[in-house]
């Protein structure tokens, strides 16, 4: 039997069904596990970032390496046609598909990714479209929750910081809202979740609460996730204040649940103080480790069939 | 005494009738139909039975598909066509919200990968609780109809 994910784009979190996700977090725990090495040998994959990135496609390029696979690609447009002659996005897709077996790409602008994959022959897997998708992210981070929690379903997540802005927070939202999670939402309200989300998780009936500060959130839940307030956002004074409300430190974790773990997408500046990195609850380095897995796993299930029938 | 409208009827065409005040001159416009050959009448803020205000136009020798008809519901959700020919009303029928548009209108989203590659721009639409939202096929943003130039 095919596996879903068999030969398809992997686009937009929302394309994306719970079983669907479920499959993809299962096969990355099984390549954690379990190496398969050969898995994608003779097969070529194309890594085009046509704007730069470090965690995505450095990590990217290990999963490929470490399944077997051939790598081909360019880790910005600088010397690429489109870049340097001014070519179509559209017809730079259409000849980099006809060498390679699937690509994954990320662009400045929105909507590139869906747009390559109308123009490709081979599927394409978005590394990040401007300010909207970044689906590979969201599954490295529901394999991160999953396997510090044993589950995706009914958990407490908090997410702190820049809400309004941050793409990883709105897909990862999206993406637990199919496991009945409950959300608490922290952050400046100049900053707050925009709109279109809250409506969504209020159609699905979901739960979640709002909030400026972390004070009397964080004892009662499973995954707080931070992310960064961008201080080219307020005026020196503003983000001195702001900053202080967003800070997490090891003595607010004193009272935590045991099961509790601290998740950020990185690159981290100082919103999470270095003493945080020693307690049993910071997991934000296996996070970007399990980066490696999630990818593993996307090309695993879109190039291949061996983990259908899981 | 009595006013009345007096408003000179038809032979053949379209009567598009109890559009929202102010939408009747961006139909025209969007629809182009003040370019062509064809004599047209509009009427503006016409008084309606329920005391409210209407705009109306009345086009000779255009006939609205259905596709332009649901598109003309993106500006007159309650407008009602009606297809003249002879002098008499032969057919009539209500605008619908279309599922989708594609190739007329331009992503509001500046930075939508839609502008500059050889697609035609495509947008879903829902009808939510604040009202119509366009959902851009490629760049994923939603957006209000006002916010789009062309309805301008």
């Amino acid at each position: 039997m095919s596996n879903p994910l068999y030969n398809k784009h992997i686009i937009s979190i929302s394309d994306l069904s719970r079983s669907e996700l479920e499959l993809i977090v299962s096969t990355a725990k099984t390549l954690k596990k379990t190496p398969h090495p050969d898995l994608l040998k003779n097969r070529v994959i194309a890594s085009c970032f046509f704007e730069a990135s470090t965690r995505t496609r450095l990590s990217f390029e290990t999963a490929v390496h470490r399944l077997g696979g051939s790598i081909i690609g360019f880790p910005d447009s600088g010397n690429t046609s489109l870049g340097k002659k001014g070519e179509t996005l559209a017809d730079s897709v259409k000849v980099i598909s006809s060498y390679c077996d699937a690509f994954f790409m990320r662009h400045n602008q929105e909507g590139a990714a869906r747009l390559a994959s109308e123009f490709s022959s081979v599927p394409v897997i978005n590394g990040g479209d401007g300010s909207n998708q970044h689906p590979t992210q969201t599954l490295l981070d529901l394999f991160s929750i999953y396997e510090t929690q044993g589950t995706l379903d009914k958990l407490q997540v908090a997410f702190v910081g820049d809400l309004k802005y941050g793409r990883t927070v709105h897909s990862l939202t999206q993406a637990l809202s199919l496991f009945d999670c409950e959300f608490h939402f922290i952050s400046p309200s100049a900053l707050s979740m925009p709109d279109y989300i809250i409506d969504d998780l209020n159609a699905k009936g979901c739960k979640f609460t709002l909030h400026d500060t972390l004070d009397g959130v964080i004892d009662n839940l499973d995954i707080l996730y931070m992310t960064r307030v961008q201080k080219e956002r307020f005026d020196e004074t503003e983000y001195q204040h702001l900053k202080s409300s967003f800070i997490l430190s090891a003595k607010m974790l004193e009272g935590v649940k045991d099961n509790f773990k601290v998740l950020h997408p990185l690159p981290r500046v100082d919103e999470i103080t270095t003493d945080v990195d020693h307690t049993p609850y910071a997991y934000y380095f296996q996070q970007a480790e399990n980066g490696v897995y999630a990818r593993q796993a996307l090309l695993a299930l879109v190039l291949t069939n061996e983990y259908g029938d899981e | 005494m009595k006013k009345q409208l007096k408003v000179e009827a038809i032979e053949n065409g379209t009567v598009i009738d109890h559009i929202s005040p102010g939408q009747g001159i961006k139909i025209l416009r969007f629809f182009e139909l003040a370019k062509g050959p064809q004599r047209l009448t509009i009427g503006l803020n016409l008084p309606t039975s329920s005391g409210d205000f209407k705009d109306l136009i009345k086009i000779e020798h255009t006939v609205f598909d259905q596709n332009q008809a649901n598109q003309l519901a993106l500006f007159a959700p309650k407008a009602t066509i009606n297809v003249i020919e002879n002098f008499e009303v032969v057919d009539k029928f209500k605008v619908a919200i279309p599922e989708s548009i594609s190739g007329v209108l331009t992503c509001p989203n500046s930075n939508c990968i839609s502008h500059n590659e050889p697609v035609d721009s495509l947008f879903n639409i829902k009808q939510e609780r604040v009202g119509v939202k366009l959902k851009c096929h490629y760049c994923e943003k939603s957006f209000i109809s006002g916010v789009f130039r062309e309805f301008h």
